[in-house]
């Protein structure tokens, strides 16, 4: 069974905090709900699938549902990280498709910022029990150096430089400018990036995405809703998902789990990279563009630091446009998890919305791509390709 | 820069993996290899994630191996070097790079296995340049 043209992504909602010291998680889910809800026209009432992941506080979905009123026939609280929300819309479009709910609803939020967390520089031990724990931890594993791993070893294997990297900051930058909730709204060069402190060789803080507070919600429906609504419709066409770990240790840093979610979505949806006209792809950091884009196809493997160069990736410059909300690299990341925001701008520019400035002319199909978790050792890849309907 | 300037957390041990503690105490590294299907792997897991298979043991690795990756984490109060090296059995596991300049480090370079006191564990494997 193919998804394919059967759910529609109806509403979406990006929260327009970035440092939420006087709110609560649940507060920010919920306000997050009735943002998408709104902004599609419908209400709690007419939601009876419900989808989250580890971000939501308590019993996740069930303190969710409770804290909100939810009356639901479908949950899904697959959790994947970053990626989550990602997955959450190819989730939501299959159970639509299967008839087992009309409406579903995807919320993330959370607070690292007005709770001080070192997100990614703090070695992180997801507890003893995590069976890696044990052979990781002692050597003080990060989010950021272990990115860091990955990047090396590309520049090392394809000869990828810091100043290729270093674009896709740029490109992020000058897409920011325009949006005025972007934490970080100032136009940087690769110079400045280059020259910005060294945090984990051979990332750079200018190469690290941002800390923020906040979240986001999507609607997926079933196609007779979205067409009684009055907004642009945007249908999914196509989702894939991956896990790329460790291989019993047959590590290789190079590629992620986007080879195999990306031509699942690709061959879902009966289009090709060259048909795609605007990316989202997730941006914990610029190593983690630079690696997707290849493993989506939109470059031979290793060639993604000449692909990136010279502002390709910027609106109205280059050949893909991505991010142009500024991304985590310098909008938002709420909860340290990018995956939402990045359909949500996906959603945009299919309708039309996104700033003009950086509105991509006749973007009539995008792609949003999540990663979640440690880069190429044990992440989830998810691919989402939606359409507008014309 | 040395490994002793910063304080490595113990590893927790469970029953699953005392074996490789109890010789990393005594000095050596051990891997396990799946009887049924001959594949070495590395963490070491009582079922082999290649097929499957129950029937795993322990074998001693030389501890000689290459550096894979790395990275220097320049933020820390003292920094160091997170690497993945690859052994000569064939997996490839996460450690530190030590007895080096840190700028010295590269790819491709040979490394040997030498055991680093924890806080309060058992010494975990980490990495000089052999």
């Amino acid at each position: 069974m193919s998804i394919k043209g059967k759910a529609y992504i109806a509403g979406v909602f990006e929260h327009p905090t970035r440092k939420a010291d006087d709110k609560s998680v649940a507060e920010l889910h919920a306000e997050s709900a009735r943002g998408a809800l709104a902004d599609a026209g419908l209400s709690f009432g007419d939601v009876d699938a419900y989808f989250c992941a580890g971000d939501a506080p308590g019993l996740g979905g069930l303190s969710m549902a409770d804290y909100m009123g939810l009356k639901l026939r479908h949950i899904d609280t697959t959790e994947t990280g970053g990626s989550s929300y990602v997955v959450h819309v190819g989730h939501a479009a299959e159970a639509i498709a299967a008839g087992k709910c009309n409406v579903a609803l995807i919320t993330l939020a959370g607070r690292p910022r007005a709770e001080g967390m070192a997100t990614g520089t703090a070695p992180r031990s997801y507890g003893a029990a995590a069976p890696d724990v044990a052979f990781e931890f002692p050597f003080g594993p990060t989010v950021v150096n272990q990115y860091a791993m990955a990047a090396m070893r590309h520049m090392h294997q394809y000869g990828t430089t810091s100043a290729q990297l270093a674009w896709i900051k740029v490109a992020a930058s000058q897409h920011a400018q325009h949006n005025p909730n972007a934490l970080l709204r100032e136009v940087v060069t690769v110079e400045e990036v280059v020259s910005s402190p060294m945090v984990a060789d051979p990332l750079h803080r200018l190469d690290c995405c941002v800390i923020t507070d906040g979240g986001g919600a999507i609607v997926v429906t079933r196609p007779d809703v979205a067409k009684a609504l009055r907004r642009p419709r945007v249908r999914v066409l196509g989702a894939g998902e991956a896990v790329k770990h460790q291989a019993g240790g047959k590590i290789d840093l190079t590629y992620t789990g986007a080879v195999w979610s990306g031509p699942a979505a690709f061959a879902e949806a009966g289009v090709r990279p060259a048909d795609v006209k605007y990316v989202s792809i997730y941006d914990s950091f610029t190593i983690t563009v630079l690696i997707t884009l290849e493993d989506l196809g939109f470059c031979d493997k290793g060639q993604g630091g000449k692909f990136v160069a010279d502002g390709n990736l910027i609106s109205g410059v280059g050949r893909l446009p991505f991010n142009t909300d500024g991304g985590g690299l310098c909008n938002n990341h709420p909860a340290n998890r990018g995956g939402l925001t990045k359909v949500v701008e996906a959603v945009r520019q299919l309708r039309g919305e996104a700033h003009p400035s950086v509105q991509v002319k006749s973007c009539d199909v995008a792609l949003a791509h999540g990663t979640g978790g440690s880069l190429a050792t044990r992440h989830a890849s998810a691919t989402v390709i939606m359409e507008r309907e014309s | 820069m040395s490994a002793t300037m910063r304080t490595i957390p113990a590893p927790p041990v469970s029953a699953e993996t005392k074996p490789f503690w109890d010789a990393a105490a005594a000095g050596r590294l051990l891997l396990k290899r799946c009887e049924a299907c001959g594949e070495p792997h590395y963490y070491p897991r009582a079922a082999c994630p290649f097929c499957g298979s129950a029937r795993t043991s322990w074998q001693e690795a030389s501890g000689r191996g290459t550096i894979y990756s790395y990275s220097v984490f320049r933020r820390a109060p003292v920094p160091y070097a997170i690497a993945y090296v690859t052994l000569e059995e064939g997996p490839t596991l996460m450690t530190n790079i030590v007895d080096s300049d840190l700028d010295a480090i590269r790819i491709g370079q040979r490394v040997r296995v030498r055991f680093v006191p924890t806080d309060g564990g058992p010494p975990v494997p980490m990495f000089a340049p052999a």
